[in-house]
């Protein structure tokens, strides 16, 4: 059987190269990717955490957290449709009309 | 808990601004007068606070609890809504807003608040916390003609989902070290270990986000300034309570355990938090951006109630947010009053002397001003006052007397704007928009902000005593 300490190991990693993408990258794509892929780890976490315990919240908690990440996706990418009309662009560093 | 209707009462003011929020959304297309939106919004407000008193004490299992805390805290949502509608008409009208979808968005982003402030476990506060910023992201870029709408509304959205990613990767590291998420079950399993203290650290970020603290406050400025004028107005002040709300409870009762931990990570945050948002504010022209970087800072002062951890302190800083809705939203009431097509109104130049031309909103500018700077009369300074006192009881004068220092600072930018009223010539031409929804809003804030001002001492006991 697999340790719990692995998948909370990944779960951290996982954060981290999410983390890391969010920082460095400027596609607005790219970023909301990397959100998403911090939002599984701590997903992968609970997941495992739950399934250790024998408690059904940590199992709750992965659905709400998943439904909340579609609604996010859904808002995030029609924000992007309206950059790309307006802008003709996807990276910020493009996009500063705002300034101070 | 056994399932019943019954228990949803609790929820009754919630559901309802859900449903009406849903059945405007719906409406939207159907129903061409504008003016059945806005007054559909305006009964709809008054009657969820009215749900929201008959719903006091009741509780949802040990998920929701409607307590006075919650109640004052949804008091300040509400009457920030009715605030924000009343000044919303004419701005929308210009932009060609969907008034439903406005005005539904504003509904679901309070419902968000709501449950935010009366949710005693860690699932229902991000649920509404994710309610409350998909709407305002949403909310932000309602003004599409406009790219700075745009670009302030994808640059919230990303440090806000961001944050939110702390927040539930902060859920999952509580959760493991303790197996449970209502709040007042952790305070009693919440060991000092490095993995609960990295949770902590993990919720400070994320809270620290959602109500701008520095240096988390990048999306401020830009969010601000990009977002129609009455939508700044309604986040500026209550997301921010909203925030604070559930931080005053997470923090106060939760985490309570670890105070001695999180408070040394706090204070530095709050007093850069106090300076840098001061010192920013006194080099901007653009009036919302001015007053972006100035509610920047109020998150400073308003930190230094959770900082205190007293009764004494929490209560300080909701009495503070309660007198900073009246000062701002009629601060705002008055951009939105000078705002013509495009970026006329906006610049602080375009106040110069306001007070010649029209004498009413200059005053009425003077005294939300003076309130925001906390000069005596007003209420601004009561609520400094309060919360200046919670932190020297609670034994950090140092942080008090840089708390003074830094609304030195925060003088010039306000005092600023009076001067350009008062003691410049007219320069360019000044047109109103008035409307008579907008001069109630005003008169409103100036009333709040007056009688809290001369009177604050029945208020202070009835917040004093929603503390949980």
């Amino acid at each position: 059987m697999i340790p719990l300490s692995w998948y909370l190991w990944l779960g951290l990693a996982l954060f981290a190269v999410g983390l890391f993408g969010f920082l460095a990258r400027r596609n607005v794509i790219v970023m909301l990717l990397s959100i998403e892929i911090m939002l599984n780890a701590a997903n992968t976490v609970l997941a495992a955490l739950g399934t250790r315990m024998q408690d059904v919240t940590g199992h709750i908690l992965v659905f709400f957290v998943m439904a909340v990440a579609a609604a996010e996706a859904a808002i995030g990418l029609s924000l992007v449709v309206l950059l790309y009309k307006r802008f003709r662009e996807v990276h910020m560093d493009e996009v500063r009309t705002l300034k101070g | 808990m056994p399932f019943s209707l019954l228990n949803l009462k609790a929820l009754m003011p919630e559901i309802f601004l859900v449903i009406v929020a849903s059945v405007m959304v719906l409406l939207d297309r159907a129903v061409r007068e504008k003016a059945f939106f806005f007054w559909m919004a305006l009964v709809g407000t008054v009657v969820a606070w009215l749900l929201a008193r008959e719903s006091l004490d009741l509780h949802f299992g040990a998920s929701y609890l409607s307590d006075h805390y919650g109640f004052f805290f949804k008091t300040i949502f509400l009457l920030v809504l009715f605030l924000t509608i009343l000044i919303s008409p004419g701005y929308a009208k210009r932009e060609g807003f969907h008034f439903g979808e406005y005005y539904g968005l504003l509904f679901f982003a309070v419902c968000g608040m709501m449950l935010m402030a009366s949710g005693t476990d860690l699932l229902v506060i991000y649920l509404g916390l994710e309610l409350m910023s998909l709407s305002i992201y949403v909310l932000v870029a309602m003004a599409a003609g406009d790219p700075r709408s745009i670009e302030g509304s994808l640059k919230y959205f990303l440090l806000g989902s961001l944050a939110s990613a702390f927040l539930v990767m902060g859920l999952a590291v509580l959760y493991g070290k303790t197996g449970k998420i209502v709040l007042s079950e952790l305070a009693g399993w919440l060991t000092s270990d490095k993995a609960v203290l990295t949770g902590i650290l993990f919720f400070i970020v994320a809270f620290g986000f959602k109500v701008a603290m520095v240096p988390f406050h990048m999306w401020a400025p830009d969010a601000y300034e990009g977002a129609p004028t009455p939508v700044t107005a309604f986040m500026s002040v209550a997301a921010k309570a909203a925030g604070f709300a559930a931080l005053g409870r997470i923090f106060l009762l939760a985490f309570y355990p670890a105070y001695a931990y999180w408070v040394k990570l706090l204070i530095p945050f709050a007093v850069l938090t106090m300076f840098v948002g001061n010192i920013l504010a006194v080099v901007q022209t653009n009036i919302k951006r001015m007053l972006a970087y100035s509610s920047v800072a109020h998150a400073g002062y308003i930190l230094l109630g959770i900082v205190s951890g007293t009764k004494e302190g929490l209560s300080a800083s909701m009495l503070y947010l309660l007198i900073y809705a009246f000062m701002n939203i009629g601060a705002f009431a008055t951009v939105v009053l000078m705002q013509r097509e495009g970026r006329v109104g906006e610049s602080i130049f375009d106040y110069q002397g306001l007070a010649k031309l029209y004498p009413v909103p200059a005053f009425l500018m003077l005294l939300f001003m003076f309130s925001l700077t906390g000069i005596p009369p007003t209420a601004g300074f009561i609520g400094k006052f309060y919360l200046f006192r919670s932190v020297v009881h609670a034994g950090y004068p140092i942080i008090a007397i840089l708390a003074v220092l830094a609304s030195v600072i925060a003088a010039y930018p306000y005092l600023r704007i009076v001067m350009l009223m008062y003691m410049r010539e007219p320069e360019r031409e000044i047109k109103l928009a008035p409307s008579p929804y907008i001069w109630l809003a005003l008169g409103l804030s100036a009333l709040g902000v007056i009688t809290i001002g001369i009177y604050p001492g029945s208020l202070l006991t009835s917040v004093l005593a929603s503390v949980f």
